[in-house]
């Protein structure tokens, strides 16, 4: 009775959302206030009822309801509590209902923060939310109903699939739909203001920190699940260029932009039709990665040719959201007029520079995940491109952008006097010259032609993202949170491309069969097989070894790694041991049981690994310090136009 | 106007694509195996039921074309065929042999007593590396494999009489089994 209370609430939901986007829509539209004031109640009623809906999957999940077949599918009456409320969004009837409550609380938000936005406007953003509900929730209820019963009713359930019985993969997804569907809002804002047929500079002041919030969120998301992949897939990589990684990787690329857009259209109140484009773009690809990932078009094809009316709902759903967002585009932005000029050097520019790169570079991972679609489309051989696509297209895009980043920082707005700080510019670049060519051949030794490139951006990046703070500092002047969270993400850009260029360059790896006693050099370091023997987790037994790592033959640490076998789903997986320095990743998986007591393991160093995942966490932190800059929190109608003027004195 | 309509243009192009990933499924059920024309991985596996501990290996079922079922009791779409492939079996045709793929020995013989056994021999593959071996992404999948032990068809999904009828007895040489 429980399970259909919560599928009775989800088309309930369906209805509400309904209503809210009719509302929202039509009731601005007509400047009709009874209608409009129908939106709010929705969104909060929608809320309740997604959140019911989500709460009876939860508790299905945490009583062992093996009637409902999704709990049977995904989870096992072994299977610890944790996991058993992660498996909710193991698999993709789940998902889609955390992405529909994601989206009801993420409404919510801006429900609440709205209501000093002009009504009309706030009535269409909800409207265009409400919209986007209805149409998960459609597909949910049509397709994908999470309460479907089984019968004759199962002993026990066929487990969570093991690969995802893991922390980070477990908060994984709901960070990925944060930004995902974070990006929602800034499609909504961007519709609404299509609607109206009016942007101004107020409107990208609003659109800002809920961009940024979503920005962050996505980050920490893609971050999570790539230190996932490394210590949990045991290849010992951070990044594979997998659909599934570039997915989520696209609408990062292009939200990178978007902030940056958004920000030049605040403060100067140019590209206007640009940002409004790529805010549509971002949620687009956050759509179509969702949906890529979830509807297996690219990563096994089966699920598809399983379910063709899931795929054609999806397709038909996309076209009308983002076709006709960009219809609606195609229609309203040639009214928008950019007043302001600006100078091929100016803070303007490089910012148009920026956006050139990230959105090229997103466009070449979306043909590089859907060249086999493509290859199929046309008819030709099936054709999937590799990680060498990737791996040398992308530095090509990424380092001309680092020293745009490292230059374009020193740049002012409409007038680039980029003269006046030709000091910065030159010092940064003389001092990270110096350190990155010390460190590549006084420390590492000569590698592959990009290291030195890479190191030096890296370190100049942070240099260049120095000066400003530090110039206010001395000369006493404020430093608005913008600035500081603008810094600290900047300081993770260069953080990031340095860590990068240092792991791709310098990583060492071996593989090899040993037995317990013998000694596994790698460099400086070395590793000694002291030991294995079988332990039981909660659903698995594993064997697990006992691993000296030695550094110049004096024992640093102690790594265990450990090859699990899942009961109920009889996989075998690997549980790589890490061990890490702070410039250094000691890594060792086991491989298998190759006979007569030797085991075949994989074993590598990584320098400074953990500060990739150190970069995505200063962007992050950057982004969260920024949203919470005064001037948002001024939220009053009234007084904006003395604040666009104050606040574009300031920088940023 | 016209430049803004450039992105517009670009996306129906995209979703053209996409409509073709969609509705090609039947293709890419029939999805090219790396495997087409080569010859089958050797193998190794215990026969599923048999106390004695019997196995069956490649080279047992070369000279004479068979046909290979890729299936488990955890498999929802593995019920769905498993009438298609009784039947099949009332046929006599060829040598159908089940390869129960990451499941339980008690949980398979208890649902081939319960729906009815339309395999010659099923082996259990309880570690799912001879499935690895194949490249099976998914249950259920068939295998057509010839007398000199090559692959030369692969269905992706739920069998059905039309796909027996139009893939695998089409591919059995004119006039029946030698």
């Amino acid at each position: 009775m429980i399970p259909e209370l919560g599928h009775f609430a989800l088309i309930l939901a369906l209805v509400l959302a309904g209503a809210q986007a009719f509302f929202g829509i039509f009731g601005a539209a007509r400047g009709d206030a009874r209608w409009q004031s129908v939106v709010r109640p929705a969104v909060a009623g929608q809320f309740v009822l997604v959140s019911t809906a989500i709460g009876v999957l939860m508790y299905a999940f945490v009583t062992f309801d093996f009637s409902v077949l999704y709990v049977a599918s995904n989870s096992n009456s072994a299977l610890p509590t944790f996991y058993r409320v992660a498996a909710l969004w193991g698999a993709h009837e789940g998902s889609l209902l955390l992405w529909a409550w994601i989206l009801a609380a993420w409404t919510l938000a801006v429900a609440f923060a709205s209501r000093n936005l002009p009504p009309s406007f706030a009535s269409r953003v909800m409207g265009v939310l409400g919209f986007v509900s209805f149409g998960f929730l459609l597909f949910t209820v049509a397709t994908s109903n999470p309460f479907e019963r089984i019968f004759p009713i199962p002993a026990d359930g066929r487990d969570l699939n093991p690969v995802l019985q893991d922390p980070a993969l477990a908060i994984h997804p709901p960070l990925l739909y944060m930004g995902y569907v974070g990006m929602s809002v800034a499609f909504a804002f961007a519709c609404a203001a299509m609607l109206e047929g009016k942007l101004d500079q107020a409107w990208a002041r609003w659109t800002r920190p809920w961009t940024t919030m979503a920005w962050a969120f996505l980050g920490v998301g893609i971050a999570l699940g790539s230190w996932w992949a490394y210590y949990e897939l045991g290849w010992g990589g951070y990044w594979f260029w997998d659909p599934v990684e570039n997915a989520s990787f696209m609408p990062w690329l292009v939200a990178t932009a978007l902030i940056h857009s958004l920000a030049a259209t605040e403060k100067r109140g140019v590209f206007k039709s640009w940002t409004l484009l790529l805010a549509i773009l971002a949620f687009s690809l956050s759509l179509l990665g969702t949906f890529l990932v979830r509807s297996g078009v690219l990563t096994s094809v089966h699920s598809f040719a399983a379910d063709p009316t899931r795929g054609l709902f999806i397709l038909a759903f996309l076209v009308i959201v983002i076709g006709g967002a960009l219809a609606l585009y195609a229609w309203r932005a040639p009214m928008l007029k950019s007043p302001a000029g600006f100078e091929g050097t100016a803070r303007e520019a490089f910012l148009l520079y920026n956006n050139i790169f990230l959105v090229v570079a997103a466009a070449m991972v979306l043909i590089g995940t859907l060249a086999p679609l493509i290859a199929d489309a046309l008819g030709t051989t099936p054709l999937s491109v590799g990680a060498p696509y990737f791996d040398n297209l992308f530095p090509m895009l990424m380092l001309p952008l680092g020293a745009l980043v490292a230059i374009g920082i020193h740049a002012a707005w409409k007038r680039g006097q980029l003269g006046n700080n030709r000091a910065r510019v030159l010092v940064g670049l003389g001092v990270s010259l110096l350190i990155g060519l010390a460190l590549v051949y006084g420390v590492y030794g000569a590698s592959k032609p990009l290291t030195p490139i890479g190191i030096v951006l890296g370190i100049w990046i942070i240099l260049s993202s120095l000066f400003d703070p530090v110039d206010r500092l001395r000369r006493k002047l404020s430093l608005p949170r913008a600035i500081i969270g603008m810094t600290l993400a900047h300081i993770g850009l260069g953080v990031g491309v340095l860590a990068i260029s240092l792991v791709e360059s310098y990583s060492v790896e071996r593989d090899a069969a040993i037995a317990p006693g013998e000694t596994l050099a790698l460099g400086r370091y070395a590793y000694r097989f002291e030991s294995i023997s079988e332990v039981e987790g909660p659903n698995y037994d594993a064997a697990r070894a006992v691993v000296t790592v030695l550094r110049d033959g004096e024992p640093v640490t102690t790594l265990h790694p450990e090859q699990r076998n899942y009961w109920v789903q009889r996989s075998t997986l690997t549980e790589a041991g890490i061990e890490r320095s702070w410039n250094m990743d000691m890594f060792l998986a086991l491989s298998k049981n190759v006979g007569g007591g030797r085991w075949s393991v994989r074993a590598q160093l990584r320098p400074f690994l953990g500060w990739v995942w150190l970069s995505a966490a200063l962007m992050a932190l950057g982004a969260l310090v920024a949203v919470t800059d005064r001037r948002y929190r001024l939220r009053s109608a009234a007084n904006e136009p003395a604040l666009a003027q104050g606040s574009a004195a300031e920088a940023t | 106007m016209s430049r803004f309509l450039i992105p517009a243009a670009i996306f129906l192009a995209l979703a053209g694509v996409l409509y073709v990933g969609v509705v090609h499924s039947p293709n890419k059920s029939t999805m090219q195996s790396a495997l087409l024309g080569k010859s089958v991985p050797e193998f190794s596996l215990p026969v599923l039921g048999n106390p004695s501990g019997a196995t069956l290996t490649k080279a047992q079922l070369s000279g004479r074309p068979w046909v290979l079922n890729v299936w488990a009791t955890w498999c929802v779409a593995c019920r769905e065929e498993h009438a298609a492939l009784l039947a099949i079996s009332q046929q006599n045709a060829l040598p159908l042999v089940g390869l129960d793929w990451k499941d339980e020995d008690e949980a398979a013989l208890e649902w081939l007593k319960k729906l009815g056994n339309p395999y010659t021999v099923v082996v259990a593959d309880r570690d799912g590396r001879t499935a690895i071996d194949f490249g099976v992404y998914g249950a259920p999948e068939t295998f057509f494999i010839d007398a000199d032990g090559r692959v030369q068809y692969r269905h992706v999904g739920p069998m059905t009489p039309e796909v027996w009828e139009r893939e695998f007895l089409s591919r059995l040489p004119r006039g029946g089994l030698p």
